[in-house]
């Protein structure tokens, strides 16, 4: 136990799903974080398209549960708050806008420019910029991490960068997207067609209302590029990707793969040798990538520890936001 | 070509040098090695089973060297298709001629299309199917796969490959 307490100030921009989570674990864990940690977190300010509010002394709960139901708007923008409000780390929890990396580019821009630390969860802006914010953090003495883009809660950069250092990585593939697995789980399990279970999907929330990023290909692909880059040192971007989806896939082929010993699923890989493909491949059912459901996986192969599997939920607010709260703790530990 | 022999040696010191060596001297390629201590004959020769790349036309003389050397040559048996992968491929399977593709990976010697199963839900639909590939070595079904993912670009359907 630390007895030296440090406060750390964070804005959370982008009060979403993922951004809801973040306020909620540290909500929940504050104390626990402080006795083990020595550091207090408390959110001084949100900013959502609802509004922003901000509190220098923390935010109360009330003021929160104001937000969330559309009352209390202040009249500061999100990037005054980011700017304006003193505050150690800007939490950025915008939806991912693959093409522009906006709005999420421009508030990390400006809290590195500010002068904070920045924790994301955003794939847009690593993915389209990767190299040009870490240059940016590294010019201002700032640390980006963004350990939540990557498979939701299942640790991969860390993991590699942290536990794995010394070894040299020579291929990383795996699962990456939630939705896809939750198909062809279902399509195979209960011999139901793509239209059918992409429906039923779409009514418990697991897939979007618009699909396409996820059964495309897309969101498997751009995490593959933050692989790529934060992992291999590459300067991929999305076009490098060869993308295949699954909207193809027909229920006869799941019987045909079956038979022969095999599950279908949509298995991102990036090598050493700078191959980046997505594609639905065949996968034997003794494999450890052969996960169910929504569960996310990757199988890591570096030179000295051989092979290293990892399975974890990707997708899930809370999840997502235990992601963001350890690479918190990480900046000060 | 990839070859697969049986011989027996002399339970004396020095005797698998002595068996490996020419294969060496013959730019052959020493794939896997079991030695089958436990299984003496009974003239108390130890048999060893081998498996190696070697050029068709130094084989014979090959086992000519080594029967020189009191090495015992049992079987000799040209090992074929070693190695094989499924495939599965999705689209209008039979309509753009499954047959030209199947033929394309026969003909390279190399490998073969040993097994198809097919699904054909309907006139209008696209089929599946599961394709068991075999060839000689890792290497040569790699480019098996190639040539099938080629042939498959152009007739516009989905190959998904084994991890």
């Amino acid at each position: 136990m630390k007895t030296k307490q440090k406060t750390v100030r964070i804005s959370i921009i982008g009060f979403g799903y993922v951004g809801n989570g973040v306020a909620e674990v540290i909500r929940r864990k504050r104390e626990a974080i402080a006795s083990k940690y020595g550091i207090d977190l408390k959110v001084v300010g949100i900013a959502d398209l609802k509004g922003v509010i901000a509190d220098e002394q923390g935010l109360s709960e009330e003021a929160i549960q104001a937000l969330k139901a559309g009352k209390n708007q202040g009249d500061m923008t999100g990037l005054e708050l980011i700017r304006d409000i003193e505050h150690e780390v800007m939490v950025e929890t915008t939806p991912t806008n693959v093409e522009t990396g906006e709005p999420g580019l421009t508030h990390i821009i400006t809290a590195l420019d500010s002068g904070r630390h920045v924790v994301t969860s955003n794939k847009g802006p690593i993915a389209r910029d990767y190299r040009m914010l870490m240059d940016l953090a590294a010019k201002r003495g700032r640390e980006l991490k963004f350990e939540a883009s990557v498979g939701g809660a299942m640790p991969i950069i860390s993991l590699v960068q942290d536990n794995l250092a010394g070894n040299d990585v020579t291929s990383i593939k795996g699962i990456l997207n939630g939705t896809c697995n939750y198909i062809l789980t279902r399509m195979a399990d209960e011999n139901l067609p793509y239209e059918h279970v992409l429906k039923e999907a779409q009514e418990i929330g697991i897939a979007e209302t618009d699909p396409t990023k996820d059964v495309e290909g897309v969101d498997t692909a751009v995490k593959l590029v933050i692989l790529a880059n934060s992992v291999f040192g590459m300067n991929a971007t999305y076009k490098d990707v060869t993308v295949k989806g699954i909207t193809e896939i027909t229920l006869d082929a799941l019987k045909l793969a079956d038979d022969a010993g095999y599950v279908i699923k949509l298995i991102g890989d990036v090598d050493s040798d700078g191959r980046l493909e997505v594609a639905p491949r065949l996968v034997p059912k003794d494999d450890p990538l052969n996960v169910c459901g929504t569960l996310n996986v990757a199988t890591i192969k570096t030179d000295l520890a051989g092979e290293i599997t990892v399975i974890g939920k990707g997708a899930g607010p809370i999840e997502a936001a235990s992601t963001v709260l350890s690479d918190i703790i990480g900046l000060y530990s | 070509m990839k070859v697969s022999m049986s011989i027996e040696l002399k339970d004396i010191p020095g005797q698998l040098v002595l068996a490996l060596q020419p294969i060496s001297d013959f730019g052959g390629n020493i794939r896997s090695v079991v030695h089958h201590r436990d299984k003496k004959t009974p003239s108390g020769r130890i048999p060893l089973q081998l498996v190696l790349e070697i050029e068709d036309r130094n084989l014979s003389v090959l086992v000519e060297r080594l029967k020189e050397r009191g090495v015992n040559v049992v079987r000799i048996g040209e090992e074929r298709l070693m190695d094989s992968m499924v495939v599965l491929l999705i689209g209008h399977i039979v309509h753009s001629d499954i047959r030209e593709t199947i033929d394309s990976i026969d003909s390279t010697g190399f490998a073969e299309v040993v097994e198809l199963s097919l699904s054909m839900p309907g006139v209008d639909l696209k089929s599946s199917a599961s394709v068991t590939i075999s060839a000689v070595g890792t290497e040569e079904l790699k480019d098996a796969l190639a040539i099938l993912e080629a042939a498959a670009e152009k007739k516009g359907i989905m190959v998904i490959a084994s991890i």
